[in-house]
């Protein structure tokens, strides 16, 4: 069963940066980015059974990280929104060259 | 029974991702990502992982996704039906990228019937399997995170902290005296 889990992770990472590269609204894109992360989680998860219980302690970390992320990115969102009350990504571009 | 339960995980995960990319309210992308979230818990079981099954619904579906539920209604974003898409250059660009991750992923894949994942995979599951009739769900994880890997939880911990502080301080209103 190892091969489908990691395509199953091949398809559901691709379609994150789909999302990540067609979408405007800024909290999309974060979820999008959520789906890449989860998407990686399988891989580990599914390659555990392979390498040891090591590949599960890896999803631990990267969930933390995740809730971590979307915290502090939640924040930039609403702090950005008071600003340009807006979260359209292509309406705030102060640090794009 | 094993190979039917992943194949319907599967397709709701996948099902679920895609109405993530293409759902044109956020609110309705995000309850797509719930359905790919729990669907991929119930994966995360069918390879034994049963700790981190529930942590996933828990924390991922219960309490991350509840945030950017609470941003959503916070910022009133929840009827917001006009199609986002970009266009033009960027489809080009998406499709190309898109393309080209596909292709390295599928080609990556190829190659890993023929490494030594599976000889040693049966002996490795079994002792997956052994420590966790042994110790149980929780505490096969545990183990290692308290001794091994120590230093990764604390510094883990302390990540969780910058990043409450960081929320606070960001999300604050500014004061209205100049200061921050």
């Amino acid at each position: 069963m190892l091969t489908p889990a990691l395509l199953l992770s091949a398809v559901i990472f691709v379609i994150g940066t789909l999302g990540v590269i067609v979408r405007k609204n800024a909290i999309i894109i974060f979820l999008c980015i959520e789906l890449q992360l989860n998407a990686v989680n399988l891989a580990f998860v599914a390659l555990s059974r392979y390498t040891g219980i090591e590949g599960q302690l890896y999803v631990f970390f990267v969930m933390t990280v995740a809730a971590a992320e979307a915290a502090v990115g939640l924040a930039i969102i609403i702090s950005i929104f008071r600003h340009y009350e807006t979260v359209n990504v292509d309406k705030f571009n102060l640090l794009k060259w | 029974m094993t190979d039917v339960l992943f194949i319907l995980f599967a397709v709701v995960a996948t099902g679920g991702a895609i109405g993530v990319v293409t759902g044109r309210s956020p609110v309705a992308s995000l309850l797509f990502m719930v359905a790919t979230l729990a669907s991929l818990a119930g994966i995360y079981v069918l390879f034994e992982a049963h700790f981190l099954a529930a942590i996933q619904v828990l924390v991922y579906a219960g309490a991350i996704m509840v945030l950017f539920l609470f941003v959503i209604m916070l910022l009133n974003l929840g009827h917001d039906y006009r199609a986002d898409l970009k266009y033009g250059s960027w489809t080009l660009l998406s499709l190309v990228v898109v393309g080209l991750t596909a292709g390295v992923l599928v080609h990556g894949l190829m190659g890993t019937e023929e490494t030594g994942l599976r000889a040693g995979g049966a002996e490795v599951a079994a002792a997956i399997d052994a420590a966790v009739v042994e110790k149980g769900a929780v505490g096969v994880i545990a183990d290692p995170l308290f001794t091994d890997w120590v230093v990764a939880f604390e510094l883990m911990g302390l990540l969780l902290l910058v990043a409450i502080v960081a929320a606070v301080v960001l999300a604050k209103p500014r004061d209205r005296e100049g200061g921050n």
